[in-house]
């Protein structure tokens, strides 16, 4: 339906065309999106929990968390709120190097990221393994700060952003796809930003 | 908590049928939706404008109506000077235009009359709007669940919704109106003149009967952060603290 009266827009220029999915906009800024206030964790106090199901596999603190092997990542991520943004720049441990460290193969088809703040989000695994994700420590360089989501953050960057759980403290292998925070309140329980899968319903 | 599985909402037309100029920058439009839906106090839908080559705009507004209220939906818009969308809605949208929208959304910044209060309610400027379908929803309910609502705005030209809340401020029912301005002084002995901060975070409350079961924190990303530290360290446990930030 075209709206009357509406044409000027904000397009985006043509070379970027392709890398902007459906009912997004491009964004210079770094918005600041959460359902709670911002939790600050002190890397003393902070650890990193592997799970499948309620049976811990390994944990590591900050110290040992850091001498894992470190990646970078250079992607577009995509906020359900409609905002793009290119390029971000981003250093931390791929998924596929905490499970090496933790020498298993993944148990379960299904995981559950989980957050300080009691927040949580579902993600397929083979979507945080074979290079696609990290736990991100370090945004352009430098340490995430605290409302980016710091000391440490999922990124899962070809995902809507709510699937890249800011404060993240552990993940959990589950048997089943269960919906984490967000999902149970009526967002889109897998959120690919190229099918448009903001709430739930979305095809 | 509430977590109802949400049922498919998918875009549909809805007719402008009221505009309304509230403050300097903030102008109220009224939708009138083909498909009619009761939404929750606090939940937004997205608006979706194209341009003739098809180019989509798209964007989250909250509800300022009470669900109750009946007869389509309030949608309060700012006018951004670099938006995209606002400008359209200020300077082109006139009533009996249709704008497409899907709705309601969102299954946390939510309060229902059935929930009970205490419940402090903290808005920054246009923060105010989803805040304000909860006070609404208060009243049209008759709900004797305590609500303060401190409102922050830069002058006092820029309160919006200033004499509606003022009204149910006087009818002193168990609606608290805390007004701040940061650019100007108060106006009314009871209002403060400064940046929200943990004691007036305290003396709100002192105002409600209890602690609060929740507060609710709406605003741009700089209040919402300090809001919500000032709501930790005047003693409210961070898990009861529900925020909604603009982004930006």
């Amino acid at each position: 339906m075209v709206t009357r009266g509406f044409f000027s827009g904000r397009r985006p220029p043509s070379d970027t065309d392709a890398r902007i999915p459906p009912g997004q906009y491009l964004e210079q800024g770094f918005p600041v999106l959460s359902a709670g206030p911002t939790p600050r964790v002190r890397t003393e106090d902070w650890s990193f929990t592997l799970k499948h199901g309620p049976r811990p596999i390994k944990k590591w603190n900050w110290a040992e968390f850091n001498a894992l092997p470190q990646s970078k990542m250079t992607r577009d991520i995509h906020c359900v709120t409609a905002w793009t943004k290119f390029n971000t720049p981003w250093q931390g441990v791929l998924i596929d190097d905490i499970l090496a460290d933790a020498g298993i193969e993944p148990p379960s088809a299904f995981t559950l990221a989980h957050s300080f703040d009691g927040y949580s989000t579902n993600v397929p695994t083979k979507d945080l393994v074979t290079g696609k994700a990290m736990v991100a420590l370090l945004y352009e360089g430098k340490p995430i700060s605290p409302d980016h989501g710091g000391p440490a953050r999922l990124l899962v960057p070809h995902l809507y952003f709510w699937k890249s759980a800011k404060w993240v403290n552990g993940l959990q292998f589950t048997e089943r796809d269960e919906p984490g925070f967000w999902e149970l309140r009526g967002y889109h329980i897998y959120g690919d930003p190229w099918r448009e899968q903001r709430y739930s319903g979305d095809p | 908590m509430s977590a109802e599985p949400q049922l498919q909402s998918p875009w549909q037309a809805a007719t402008i049928t009221r505009i309304e100029k509230r403050t300097p920058r903030v102008t109220s439009f009224w939708f009138q939706p083909s498909r009619p839906f009761t939404h929750l106090a606090g939940q937004h839908v997205d608006v979706r404008l194209t341009a003739p080559d098809g180019y989509q705009a798209r964007r989250s507004y909250s509800i300022a109506s009470a669900p109750e209220a009946g007869a389509g939906i309030e949608l309060v818009i700012e006018r951004l000077d670099d938006g995209e969308v606002s400008p359209f809605f200020h300077d082109v949208a006139e009533v009996g235009d249709e704008i497409e929208l899907r709705g309601p959304l969102g299954g946390h910044f939510i309060w229902e009359a059935s929930d009970g209060g205490p419940i402090l309610l903290v808005g920054g400027g246009s923060g105010v709007v989803p805040l304000m379908a909860m006070v609404r929803h208060r009243t049209l309910q008759k709900s004797a669940a305590p609500i303060a609502l401190v409102f922050s705005a830069r002058v006092w030209d820029e309160v919006i919704f200033r004499d509606e809340l003022i009204g149910l401020d006087d009818r002193r029912d168990g609606f608290d109106l805390v007004l701040t301005l940061t650019r100007e002084q108060a106006r009314r002995p009871s209002d403060y003149s400064r940046r929200v901060d943990a004691r007036m975070m305290m003396q709100a409350m002192e105002r409600l009967s209890k602690a609060p079961r929740l507060a609710f924190v709406c605003g741009s990303n700089a209040f919402v952060s300090a809001a919500a530290e000032a709501l930790i360290e005047a003693g409210v446990p961070a898990g009861l603290i529900r925020t909604e930030r603009y982004g930006v």
